[in-house]
């Protein structure tokens, strides 16, 4: 069964915490269509947050059509998302993994990384839409 | 959830001698949540909760728990509340199995077969005295008993305040695996903010006894951000909160939506809780 964590003090609430991981999980393939999320209950008392935020995080997964809660059975993961490839992944993670390991010796700080990730996406989004 | 109300407060006051200790409070406490109740010391934290169960009269303004007005001398609702005070009081001397036994005895419901198998899920031996338990366990235990009447609304008065982080988180645990399974209405008040942010979804802020901030916490949050930008000291600004000032730059904690417009001078971040609850403790009569 998937398995969630929650961290204090990220500023990203809870709920979104848990959404975020599903959604990663299902771009990498730790969740495939079809498999079963924890009950709300299981993850309140795995994680210790309150159950209501666990039924929100859900909530919102139905809602942007991710999982869908089956009445008796529990929440179920859709594949309603562009799954990155295993070969693909292994390819390009390598690849971007030794472009940070450049990036670290040039002396660049985290954020610095941050921005030229954003600039090189923002240019190619204006290069396509042109 | 539900849209229920476990605990009506209107217009409520408490005045010790010639100090008012809480003035002028009325809220509406949701049921089905974990709420929290902030302040600081002195702020009337434990007096409201007391008001609210009313194991004393408030001196103005009324209260309705779980849908029945309080009346002094009318204990019945009580029976519907589980309540574990500051400190965990137990009988010392007694041991778990004779506390329990206790409890069975004084309370009209009480689940012994629930109780037994919670305590010996966390490996506390029933044949000893709950004075030589560790903190942690007398914790346990106090939650244990409290948890056994099947409340509708269990009010904990600063339940960790005492406890280390783990026996900290230990306790959170048992208490989330029982809201889990029932849909009892939690009360507690605490200081510890990090722990709040998991465990609550609605707050009430208590300062100098009155209310300050209340609402489920995620609107607060979505409610509140900080402008960033070039130093104000005349910051007139709707819904301020808090201002806080280098020598060129400074910081406004206000109330406004994320959707609000900005001037472009200013930059907004989202706040947490831990700025927004210091903001509202720090803040100005």
């Amino acid at each position: 069964m998937f398995a969630f964590r929650v961290l204090d003090r990220s500023g990203v609430p809870a709920y979104l915490q848990l959404v975020d991981q599903v959604r990663r999980g299902l771009l990498l393939g730790h969740l495939q269509e079809g498999d079963q999320l924890p009950t709300v209950r299981a993850v309140a008392s795995a994680v210790v947050i309150n159950p209501n935020t666990v039924a929100k995080a859900y909530r919102e997964l139905e809602h942007a059509g991710l999982a869908v809660a089956r009445a008796g059975q529990g929440t179920f993961v859709t594949g309603n998302i562009e799954q990155v490839p295993a070969a693909t992944y292994a390819r390009l993670s390598g690849r971007l993994r030794q472009w940070f390991a450049d990036a670290r010796e040039a002396g660049l700080a985290p954020e610095q990384v941050r921005a030229m990730v954003d600039a090189v996406m923002d240019d190619e989004r204006r290069r396509e839409t042109a | 959830m539900s849209s229920d109300v476990a605990v009506q407060i209107d217009r409520v006051g408490k005045r010790y001698g010639r100090h008012w200790a809480l003035r002028d409070c009325t809220l509406s406490l949701p049921a089905g949540r974990i709420i929290a109740l902030v302040g600081a010391n002195g702020a009337g934290k434990t007096t409201l909760l007391h008001l609210a169960i009313g194991l004393m009269p408030p001196t103005e303004g009324s209260v309705s728990l779980l849908g029945t007005p309080l009346k002094p001398g009318r204990p019945q609702t009580l029976s519907q509340v589980g309540f574990v005070a500051q400190d965990h009081p137990l009988y010392r001397g007694f041991t778990v199995a004779e506390m329990l036994r206790y409890c069975r005895k004084t309370n009209t419901r009480f689940d012994q077969a629930g109780a037994e198998g919670r305590l010996r899920d966390l490996g506390i031996p029933l044949n000893r005295r709950t004075g030589r338990l560790s903190g942690g366990q007398q914790a346990q235990v106090a939650l244990t008993l409290a948890l056994a009447k099947q409340p509708r609304l269990l009010v904990l008065d600063e339940p960790v305040a005492s406890l280390d982080p783990l026996a900290r988180r230990e306790f959170m645990k048992t208490l989330i695996a029982a809201v889990a399974e029932t849909d009892v209405t939690v009360l507690l008040s605490s200081h510890v903010v990090t722990e709040l942010e998991r465990i609550c979804d609605h707050m009430v802020l208590l300062r100098g006894g009155r209310v300050r901030l209340a609402g489920d916490i995620d609107d607060l949050l979505a409610g509140h951000r900080v402008l960033t930008g070039p130093r104000v000291d005349d910051a007139a600004l709707d819904g301020l909160v808090t201002a806080t000032h280098g020598e060129r730059n400074s910081h406004l904690l206000v109330r406004q939506p994320a959707t609000a417009p900005t001037h472009p001078r200013w930059e907004a971040h989202p706040v947490n809780l831990e700025e927004l609850v210091l903001a509202y403790l720090e803040g100005q009569d």
